[in-house]
């Protein structure tokens, strides 16, 4: 039985075949100066039939998959199968095969690739709808590049089987087009707790691996075993790893329920929320039994947008979720755009370290009037929905910035405003920060990034990345007891928690510990976290806080506090 | 050289799924039709089955194009050509 271990991101005990994500197709070479990479016995005739041939056969394949699909995706595969044949990207890639072209004679692997480029590239001069299109133009090449190699096609394998999927990493647009009723766990060999790979699995609830050195090679159909909580993977497992996978399914079964109303043992209420994006996450998270939303990301309405959406735009977006939580709390968000989540009109694609840029709160600065648009949407939307409307702003790093936000938020007519902490200075002037507005939230992904110095999608710095660091988790204690301070003799400013941190049932139980008062995540969890937080006390919680905090590492942490929660193991969490 | 002029009647555009129709027609053809936007050369005219040039080509609703065969059956395949892209694909 051999056995890789990485950083378990997601929980679950699954067995099942293997299938790998094919590498991402590499640029054939181009031909060096004056010289020729092509060997003598080929003729351009028989390079263009190649390519002719090459570009059937993709068509074909895309053509059978249309076949199977159904509604927008059979559209798309139906357009991008006529890409794949297109006879002027087949024509101009032809006459790159000559040695009369600029340049010089191309291999068949090279002209496809040079010719599409150059189709892609005059696609996004156009921009809008056209530009989108270059991503199709650009997957149909590496196929046609793929066939030409004799290698398999790019994206995620086609089986008729449900599998385990491995890769190196996955990128957005695999995520996008996995099937998660064909797909049953995620191992990936790089990859952070914050990757793409990681998101995705917990969005799906499943089980996942990440950082997994060696998983990439295990060979196509080899049966193996993953524990999505304990970060293994076995290859050929036996009797006793099966029997744990069967378990896993039936208990995962009566995990599988939240009722809402999340209390403690000692009934201390706990009430978990939803992290959603558009109307019909909210709809999904309303019926998983959330108590709220602690977390509307309103980047999904301005997201693939060449300018601002309008007014009215965003308020029927923003009424999408307020009409699936009447008389329950909506943490809206402000525009968080910046960093990972670029945007033409706001954002500038240059700057040498967006990390650290202007993004979120931020971009106000550059772009003034922006946010007062969003705010006076959010305040129509309140209006016109019974939802208890409270509204953040991300990135803010001072308690000036704070009470500049504050301001909008009162001027647009909006009554409760907060502010995100991400930033650690907003974490060490908690009590400040907090006089100035009427709730935090702490944003644990982007928290722990700024509090460790390591980018959140790099591989090699994962266990630096993990916010169960004892740097991160005193900083989410100064928080809690920053805005205590700021609420002596006043109204209480809660904390809450909307980073993935919240998901996980056994940092859920540290967090309450630390004087955190909701948690919010993404819909899937809800029941885990539940389940796990209903077997302790609240005095238990700040136990375990307290030995976490003192902890010399984040893997010490983790073990002690899950050494003390036995329910984890027995729900195979 | 057989000519026709058509005006798009898709309120996308000839992009899509209108586009992705006309290529496939223009495709199955066993001539070669050209279209070109109403008074460009005819030499800058690109290939109808293609729709990577329908979509550079970036016509919208209600822009005029002319579409160019040479041949026996150009008539007959200009005139099918002209019908599809006066069919509002997106209505169906």
């Amino acid at each position: 039985m051999q056995t890789f271990s990485g950083v378990g991101v997601a929980p679950g005990r699954v067995l099942g075949p293997v299938r790998q994500m094919p590498k991402p197709v590499q640029e054939p070479a181009a031909s060096p100066q004056g010289a020729s990479n092509i060997p003598a016995d080929v003729t351009v005739e028989s390079q263009g039939q190649r390519i002719k041939d090459a570009a059937k056969a993709v068509q074909a394949e895309l053509r059978a998959r249309a076949a199977t699909a159904s509604g927008e995706g059979k559209e798309v595969l139906e357009a991008t199968a006529l890409m794949a044949a297109d006879p002027m990207l087949v024509k101009s890639a032809i006459r790159l095969l000559s040695p009369e072209t600029p340049g010089g004679a191309r291999t068949a692997e090279r002209a496809v690739w040079e010719a599409a480029a150059t189709v892609a590239e005059s696609l996004k001069a156009l921009g809008g709808y056209m530009a989108e299109r270059v991503a199709d133009v650009l997957d149909v090449r590496a196929r046609i590049v793929s066939e030409l190699r004799g290698l398999p096609a790019p994206g995620i394998p086609a089986s008729d089987v449900p599998f385990i999927l491995a890769a190196e990493d996955l990128a957005p647009a695999d995520t996008a087009t996995l099937d998660p009723a064909k797909v049953i766990a995620l191992i990936t060999s790089s990859g952070g707790p914050q990757s793409h790979t990681a998101i995705l699995a917990r969005a799906l609830g499943l089980p996942a691996i990440v950082a997994a050195p060696g998983v990439d090679g295990i060979g196509d159909g080899t049966e193996i075993y993953v524990d999505g909580a304990a970060g293994t993977v076995t290859v050929d497992p036996g009797e006793e790893l099966r029997l744990a996978a069967k378990t896993w399914a039936t208990q995962a079964s009566t995990v599988a329920a939240f009722s809402g109303d999340n209390a403690l043992a000692d009934g201390f209420r706990v009430p978990l929320l939803a992290n959603v994006g558009t109307g019909a996450d909210a709809v999904k998270a309303a019926d998983a039994g959330a108590e709220g939303v602690g977390l509307l990301r309103t980047e999904f309405c301005f997201l693939d947008r060449d300018d601002e959406p309008t007014v009215q735009e965003q308020i029927a977006a923003y009424s999408a979720v307020f009409a699936a939580f009447p008389a329950k709390k909506v943490v809206v968000r402000t525009l968080d755009a910046g960093a990972d989540k670029p945007l033409p009109f706001l954002t500038n694609a240059d700057e040498p370290n967006p990390a650290l840029g202007v993004r979120g709160y931020r971009t106000d600065l550059t772009s003034p009037g922006v946010l007062e648009r969003q705010l006076k949407a959010i305040a129509a939307a309140e209006a016109a929905n019974q939802a208890e409307v409270w509204v953040m702003a991300p990135m803010i790093s001072t308690a000036e910035e704070a009470a500049h936000f504050a301001a909008l938020c009162s001027a647009a007519g909006l009554k409760t405003p907060g502010v995100m902490v991400e930033v650690p200075s907003a974490a060490l002037t908690a009590a400040t920060v907090l006089r100035e507005v009427s709730f935090a939230s702490l944003g644990t992904n982007d928290l722990t990034q700024y509090a460790m110095a390591a980018d959140r999608q790099l591989g090699p710095l994962a266990t630096l990345n993990d916010p169960w660091q004892p740097a991160v988790l005193q900083l989410v204690k100064l928080t809690a007891d920053g805005a205590a301070a700021a609420s002596a003799g006043g109204s209480t400013r809660p904390v809450g928690v909307c980073g993935e941190a919240a998901a996980d049932p056994a940092l859920a139980v540290v967090l309450v510990g630390l004087g955190v008062a909701t948690l919010s995540m993404s819909a899937r969890a809800l029941a885990a976290v539940s389940a796990v937080l209903a077997t302790v006390t609240v005095a238990q919680a700040q136990k375990l806080a307290t030995a976490a905090l003192a902890a010399p590492s984040a893997s010490a942490a983790r073990q002690t506090v899950r050494a003390q929660l036995p329910i984890l193991d027995e729900l195979g969490l | 050289m057989s000519e026709r002029t058509a005006t798009i009647a898709s309120r996308v555009g000839l992009h899509a799924r209108p586009a992705a129709i006309f290529a496939e027609a223009a495709g199955e053809l066993d001539i070669e039709v050209t279209i070109a936007r109403e008074g460009e050369p005819a030499d800058d005219a690109m290939d109808a089955a293609s729709i990577l040039s329908l979509m550079s080509l970036g016509a919208s609703f209600g822009d005029v194009v002319v579409l160019r065969a040479e041949g026996a059956g150009a008539d007959e395949a200009l005139d099918k050509l002209v019908k599809i892209l006066e069919t509002d694909h997106d209505a169906e």
